[in-house]
C-alpha cells in the first residue's frame, strides 16, 4: 500500500489508541454479561433471604427461612433426586460412551473419523423438545417399544413417566457431548505406549487399565462433569418423560416462578442451591482432579 | 460404516472388534428417534405404532398452521437479532481477550465461562427477576437480549480457540506495513477469524433456535417461541403434525449442522496449508 505512509499523520493518538481499543474491544460484553448474568444472580441470590416473595411484593432479606426449608424431608428427595438421575446418566454414558469413541479415536479407519463423529454427534442439532418427544412416541404404553416387545410375545413394559424413562431421556441428549470430549482425549493417545505394553506382555486389560485409562483420565473426568452439570440442570427430559413422579430441582424451580403457586424466595434458595452445587462439583475436579483436566 | 479399506495398516488393532459392533448399536441408538418422528410424519395413522399408509397430510396440515408458523417467525426473528449482536460482542470480546492483560482479567474471564456451566433454569430466573427488579415489560427484546448472554459465551469461546491457534505476527506486520489499527483490524484479524465467527454462529442460532426455559421466563404475554409452543403442545396431547413439524426442524439444522461443520473443516484446512 503506497499511500500508507503519507496516512501516519491523520493516525490516532497512541494514548487514545491504548485505552480506547480495549475499551471498545471488551466493556461491551462485558457490561451485558455483568446487567443480565452477574448482577441477576446477585438478586436471586439476595432474594433467597425473603420468605414467601410473590412478584410484587417488598423484597426484605429476613434470614434464612427458605434454605431451611430445603432441608425439609420433601424437598431434600427431591435434590436427592436430582442427584441420583444426574450420576445415573453420567454413568450410563461413561459405560456407553467409552467404547464409542475408542472405536471412533483409536480403531476406526482414520480417513473416517471426522465424518464418523459429526454422524454420531449430528442428533445434537435437533430440537432437544422433540428428541424427548421422540422417546414418549416409543416408550409410551401403545408406543414403538411396546409393539415391537408384543410382536415377538413379551409383556410390555411400563417405562414412561417412571424414572427408567427419564434416565433414557437424559443419556441419549448427553451421550454425544461425552463421545465428543472423550474422543478429543483418545485421539491423542500414544500408541507407541500401548505397543510397548503388549511386547512387554501385558494382556490387553492391564494395557487399558495401566496405559490407557491413565492417559485419557483428564477427559474422563472433563466429559463426566460436563455430563453430570448438565443432567443436574436439566428440567425438558424429566419434565416430559418424567411424570409427576419424577419431580426434580429444575422443575421445581420452574414450579416456584411459573407454576400455580408461586414463591420467588423458595426458588431463589433452589437456584443459589443448584448453582452452588454445580461449582462445588467443578472446584472439586479442579482440586483433586488433574490440571489438564479444566483446559478442555 | 461398510467402506473399510482394502488393506489394514499394521500399526492398528483390526477393525472388527466388539467395539465396532457397539458402536454401530450406539448409533442406531442415537438415530433411533429421529427415524421414529420420520416414520410417524409419513403414516396415515395418528397415534398408532402400525403402519396404515403414506400420506404427506401432516404435513399440509403444518404448513396451515398459523400458530406453528408464526411461532416458527417469532423464534427467528429472536435468533437472528441474538447472533448478530453476539457475533459482534463475542469477537471484540476474545481478540480483547487475547491481546490484554489487566487487573481482574481471570474474573472477566470467569464470568464469560459461566453462561456454559450455570444451569438454563438457574439463568432463566435470575433473568426474570431482574427484569421484574428493574420493571422492564417482556417482550420479544427481553428473549434477544437473555439469548445474547449465552450466545455470546459460544461465539467468544469458538473464536478465542481459533485466535489462539493463529499467527501472531500477522497484525503486528500489518501495523508495521501502516495500516491503522481499525485496519488491521477489519482487513487482517478478521478474515482470519471468519470461518470461527461463523461456525460460533450457526451453533449459537442452534442454541437460540433451542431454547425453551429461558425464553419461556423472558417472553412477553403476545410472543411465543417455537419451543414454547411446542412445548405447551406437548403437554396438552400428542398431535401427529408434531412430527411433521420435527422432521423439517432436524432437516434445516441438520443442513445448518453440515455447513457448520463444512466450515470449520475447510478453516482448519486452510491454517496447516499456511
Amino acid at each position: 500500500m503506497p499511500s500508507a505512509k503519507s496516512k501516519d499523520k491523520d493516525r490516532t493518538p497512541a494514548w487514545l489508541v491504548r485505552w480506547l481499543e480495549p475499551l471498545v474491544l471488551l466493556f461491551p460484553a462485558g457490561v451485558w454479561l455483568v446487567l443480565l448474568l452477574v448482577l441477576p444472580t446477585l438478586i436471586i441470590f439476595e432474594l433467597s433471604f425473603v420468605p414467601g416473595i410473590r412478584p410484587g411484593d417488598l423484597v426484605i432479606p429476613s434470614g434464612l427461612g427458605n434454605y431451611l426449608r430445603i432441608f425439609e424431608p420433601l424437598t431434600l428427595l427431591v435434590i436427592g433426586r436430582s442427584l441420583l438421575f444426574a450420576i445415573g446418566t453420567t454413568v450410563f454414558c461413561l459405560l456407553l460412551g467409552f467404547p464409542v469413541a475408542y472405536w471412533l479415536g483409536v480403531i476406526a479407519p482414520k480417513r473416517w473419523q471426522n465424518l464418523l463423529l459429526l454422524a454420531f454427534v449430528l442428533p445434537l442439532w435437533t430440537s432437544s423438545l422433540l428428541r424427548s418427544y421422540a422417546w414418549i412416541s416409543i416408550l409410551r404404553p401403545t408406543g414403538v417399544l411396546n409393539s415391537l416387545l408384543a410382536s415377538v410375545g413379551l409383556p410390555s413394559l411400563d417405562l414412561l413417566n417412571q424414572m427408567p424413562a427419564v434416565l433414557i431421556g437424559m443419556t441419549y441428549s448427553l451421550l454425544p457431548y461425552m463421545v465428543l470430549i472423550l474422543y478429543a482425549s483418545l485421539e491423542k493417545l500414544d500408541r507407541r505406549l500401548l505397543e510397548a505394553a503388549a511386547d512387554l506382555g501385558a494382556t490387553p486389560a492391564q494395557t487399558f487399565w495401566w496405559v490407557t485409562v491413565p492417559q485419557v483420565l483428564p477427559g474422563l473426568a472433563a466429559s463426566s462433569l460436563l455430563v453430570f452439570i448438565n443432567a443436574l440442570g436439566d428440567f425438558v427430559n424429566p419434565e416430559l418423560l418424567g411424570g409427576p413422579s419424577s419431580m426434580t430441582a429444575a422443575r421445581l424451580i420452574y414450579n416456584k416462578f411459573l407454576g400455580a403457586t408461586p414463591d420467588w424466595g423458595m426458588g431463589s434458595a433452589m437456584s443459589t442451591m443448584l448453582i452452588v452445587m454445580v461449582t462445588l462439583s467443578i472446584a472439586l475436579l479442579i482440586k483433586y482432579g488433574d490440571r489438564r483436566a479444566t483446559d478442555l | 460404516m461398510a467402506a473399510l479399506p482394502e488393506s489394514q495398516p499394521i500399526d492398528r488393532p483390526k477393525h472388527f472388534v466388539w467395539q465396532m459392533w457397539f458402536s454401530v448399536l450406539m448409533f442406531g441408538f442415537m438415530y433411533l428417534p429421529i427415524f421414529v418422528l420420520g416414520f410417524y410424519s409419513f403414516n396415515d395413522a395418528p397415534n398408532s405404532a402400525t403402519w396404515a399408509g403414506f400420506t404427506l397430510r401432516w404435513y399440509s396440515k403444518f404448513f396451515q398452521d398459523d400458530r406453528i408458523l408464526n411461532a416458527l417467525f417469532d423464534s427467528l426473528k429472536v435468533a437472528f437479532s441474538a447472533v448478530a449482536i453476539s457475533a459482534v460482542l463475542g469477537t471484540l470480546m476474545a481478540v480483547g481477550l487475547a491481546r490484554y492483560r489487566f487487573p481482574g482479567k481471570r474474573l472477566y474471564q470467569n464470568v464469560t465461562y459461566l453462561p456454559l456451566i450455570i444451569p438454563d433454569i438457574a439463568i432463566a430466573v435470575s433473568t426474570l427477576v431482574f427484569l421484574a427488579a428493574v420493571s422492564i415489560p417482556l417482550s420479544l427484546g427481553t428473549i434477544v437480549a437473555a439469548h445474547v448472554v449465552f450466545c455470546l459465551a459460544y461465539v467468544a469461546l469458538i473464536v478465542s480457540t481459533r485466535i489462539g491457534n493463529l499467527n501472531p505476527y500477522l497484525e503486528e506486520a500489518a501495523l508495521d506495513l501502516g495500516a491503522n489499527p481499525f485496519q488491521a483490524f477489519i482487513l487482517v484479524l478478521l478474515p482470519e477469524l471468519a470461518p470461527a465467527i461463523i461456525s460460533g454462529c450457526l451453533l449459537a442460532f442452534v442454541l437460540s433456535m433451542d431454547d425453551f426455559l429461558i425464553a419461556s421466563f423472558t417472553a412477553g404475554g403476545g410472543t411465543n417461541t417455537l419451543p414454547m409452543e411446542i412445548f405447551s403442545r406437548l403437554r396438552t396431547q400428542v398431535k401427529p403434525d408434531m412430527n411433521a413439524l420435527s422432521v423439517v426442524l432436524m432437516v434445516a439444522s441438520g443442513v445448518v449442522a453440515i455447513v457448520s461443520e463444512t466450515i470449520r473443516y475447510r478453516g482448519e484446512q486452510k491454517r496447516i496449508r499456511h
